[in-house]
């Protein structure tokens, strides 16, 4: 549970996602989708509640503490450092030092990152022509790619997804579907909030409704329709027992 | 990695090279290059019009005079990299000179008509590490008041620099002091190495060659890069942004401190009156070098072109007997070219 003032953001908001699995978070404006995933990145603190992990209770207190836990989030906003490269990014927080007296400089070893940012971009099918470039110069996909990318490279546990195709073209948004489907492979779980029905239907295994900040429904995405997804958003439909 | 490619392609490259480019590619597409060039240019202008240009000694000179502001202008750069400004650095060279020469004339005893003209080395050295501490706090009350406080470094700035220049005044009286120790000023203000290079410019040169690593090849450089690039994005990775401003206006401080000894030397006197416009000079610099005032991008091999455009312009005027007041104008023209120029690739870039 979350409260602003007596505003309560998210009131039973209970939900779960497994390992090797695509929940997406569905929701109208409001519903508390983003400020769900802001208590589990560890930017916001739940006012009651519980967080398990691996079915132990966890404090997530903070972004930091988030990603040493193996919780990565990919935000609204790219939040990458446009004048940077690509691997710069990737390894932003994290860079490797080069070894022996140079460490104590704090001397960057830029060739490992740039070559294991190369692989670790190939491992998620994405292609970036001069992994030197910076990122301004790329285009809004290969930009999102890389976001993805950065976030999921790190994520040994979850990776929460806000957002991740709202600004793409369609080919884009097909590509980063594609880095979605891959990191879930590889067992993590994934947390997917998108306005986005048939992007939904089409990424997501389980697919989570929230209303004014409680879960109100929750379909398996291969059987859910359309019709059924909205009129959970909006009320309209009722799903006392889960199917 | 190879050599043209890691000091001028790092962070200045313009949009993207196509694919698989070689290092001289990316060297012919980096800002370093093109102002290379126009200096280049204009030292060959100057020369064919008046051969005498490039006499050692006017080189040397050149150099000599602008070694101060090498090293103010390089401490610029990190900050205007981080997105940010300091316009107190001339407050705080004269101020960082004031507390190196009191200090200095205090320490030795003979507080005679003569100053401390004969003191020796230990005293020398007490002063300028005083001034360097005095440089050093100025450039920590800056970095506090922006990072933690939360205030604009234009106006944090602005205040201090009225802080240090009415400081200098009423710790001096409003003149000058004199009496700085000769072994001092003979060796640092017009010493040289094996009669050719003068000191001034090899503290520049090592402040340069120093902080051009710490700048291209460190972790340290690479997030001023990122603070400048997208705070929030810093932020979000766990880098300690707020420690990181405060570092950074704590070097430039320090810089500061650096280049308020060696104008102490080099006049053997204070000079009170005589870097109000410092800050204009080195952000200039920093600018016409290819430092964005966006922050983000910028080198420390551009900012010395940057500072030795304008000199040569100077020099060259008097040598081509052109009124030296024209340098005045043409810094001006490169100055704003050189922010369009930068617009100019933001607006290409966002339209992509």
């Amino acid at each position: 549970m979350k409260t602003f003032g007596r505003v309560h953001a998210l009131r039973g908001a209970n939900f779960a996602v497994n390992p090797g699995e695509v929940v997406a978070l569905i929701g109208d404006n409001g519903a508390g989708k983003s400020c769900l995933v802001k208590c589990l990145s560890g930017v916001l603190q739940p006012d009651a509640g519980q967080i398990l992990m691996d079915g132990q209770p966890v404090r997530i207190e903070s972004p930091l503490s988030a990603m040493r836990m193996g919780i990565e989030t990919v935000y609204q906003d790219l939040a990458l450092a446009d004048d940077l490269e690509a691997s710069a990014n990737l390894y932003l927080g994290r860079e490797i030092l080069k070894t022996g007296p140079l460490r104590l400089f704090g001397v960057l070893d830029r060739a490992r990152m740039r070559s294991a940012s190369t692989e670790a971009f190939a491992d998620l099918g994405i292609e970036l022509q001069d992994v030197r470039a910076p990122i301004v110069s790329l285009s809004g996909g290969q930009r999102q790619s890389v976001a993805v990318a950065r976030s999921v490279v790190w994520a040994s546990k979850v990776v929460l997804l806000d957002e991740p195709t709202a600004a793409l073209g369609v080919v884009q948004r097909a590509h980063v579907l594609d880095v979605i489907r891959r990191v879930r492979d590889r067992g993590v779980a994934v947390v997917l909030i998108s306005h986005n029905m048939p992007e939904v239907r089409e990424v997501a295994d389980r697919i989570e409704v929230l209303r004014l900040g409680e879960r109100v429904a929750r379909f398996r995405s291969a059987d859910a329709t359309l019709e059924q997804l909205v009129g959970a958003m909006t009320g309209a439909l009722h799903q006392e027992e889960e199917q | 990695m190879s050599a043209p490619s890691t000091t001028t392609g790092e962070v200045g490259t313009p949009p993207a090279p196509p694919a698989g480019t070689s290092p001289w590619v990316r060297l012919a597409t980096a800002n370093v290059l093109w102002i290379l060039l126009i200096l280049i240019g204009l030292v060959v202008a100057f020369t064919s019009i008046q051969p005498n240009f490039l006499q050692p000694f006017n080189i040397r000179s050149i150099f000599a005079d602008q070694s101060y502001l090498i090293v103010l202008a390089i401490g610029e750069t990190f900050v205007i990299v981080t997105a940010g400004i300091d316009l107190s650095i001339g407050g705080v060279l004269i101020f960082s000179g004031v507390i190196a020469g009191k200090v200095m004339l205090a320490l030795y005893h003979g507080q005679s008509a003569v100053g401390a003209t004969n003191a020796s080395w230990p005293i020398i050295i007490i002063g300028v590490l005083a001034g360097l501490a005095s440089g050093l706090a100025w450039g920590l009350l800056n970095g506090f008041l922006v990072a933690k406080a939360g205030v604009p470094p234009l106006i944090v700035t602005l205040g201090t620099l009225g802080m240090t220049i009415g400081g200098s005044y009423l710790l001096t009286g409003g003149t000058d002091l004199r009496g700085i120790p000769t072994r001092f000023t003979n060796l640092i203000g017009f010493g040289t190495v094996g009669g050719e290079i003068p000191y001034q410019v090899v503290i520049a040169l090592v402040v340069a060659v120093a902080c051009g690593l710490l700048l291209a090849y460190t972790r340290f450089g690479r997030y001023t890069y990122a603070i400048g690039s997208n705070a929030e994005a810093a932020r979000r990775v766990g880098i300690g942004v707020d420690r990181h401003l405060l570092r950074v206006y704590a070097l430039m401080g320090l810089l500061a401190g650096v280049a308020g000894c060696m104008n102490l030397a080099h006049y053997t006197t204070t000079t009170i009156a005589g870097h109000t416009a410092d800050n204009l000079g080195a952000i200039s610099a920093a600018v016409i070098g290819g430092t964005s005032l966006f922050g983000g991008r910028g080198t420390v091999a551009g900012t010395i072109i940057g500072v030795l455009i304008p000199a040569t312009l100077a020099s060259g005027f008097v040598i081509i007997g052109v009124n030296p007041y024209w340098q005045y104008v043409a810094v001006g023209v490169v100055l704003i070219g050189a922010v369009y120029l930068d617009q100019l690739r933001r607006r290409t870039r966002e339209r992509n």
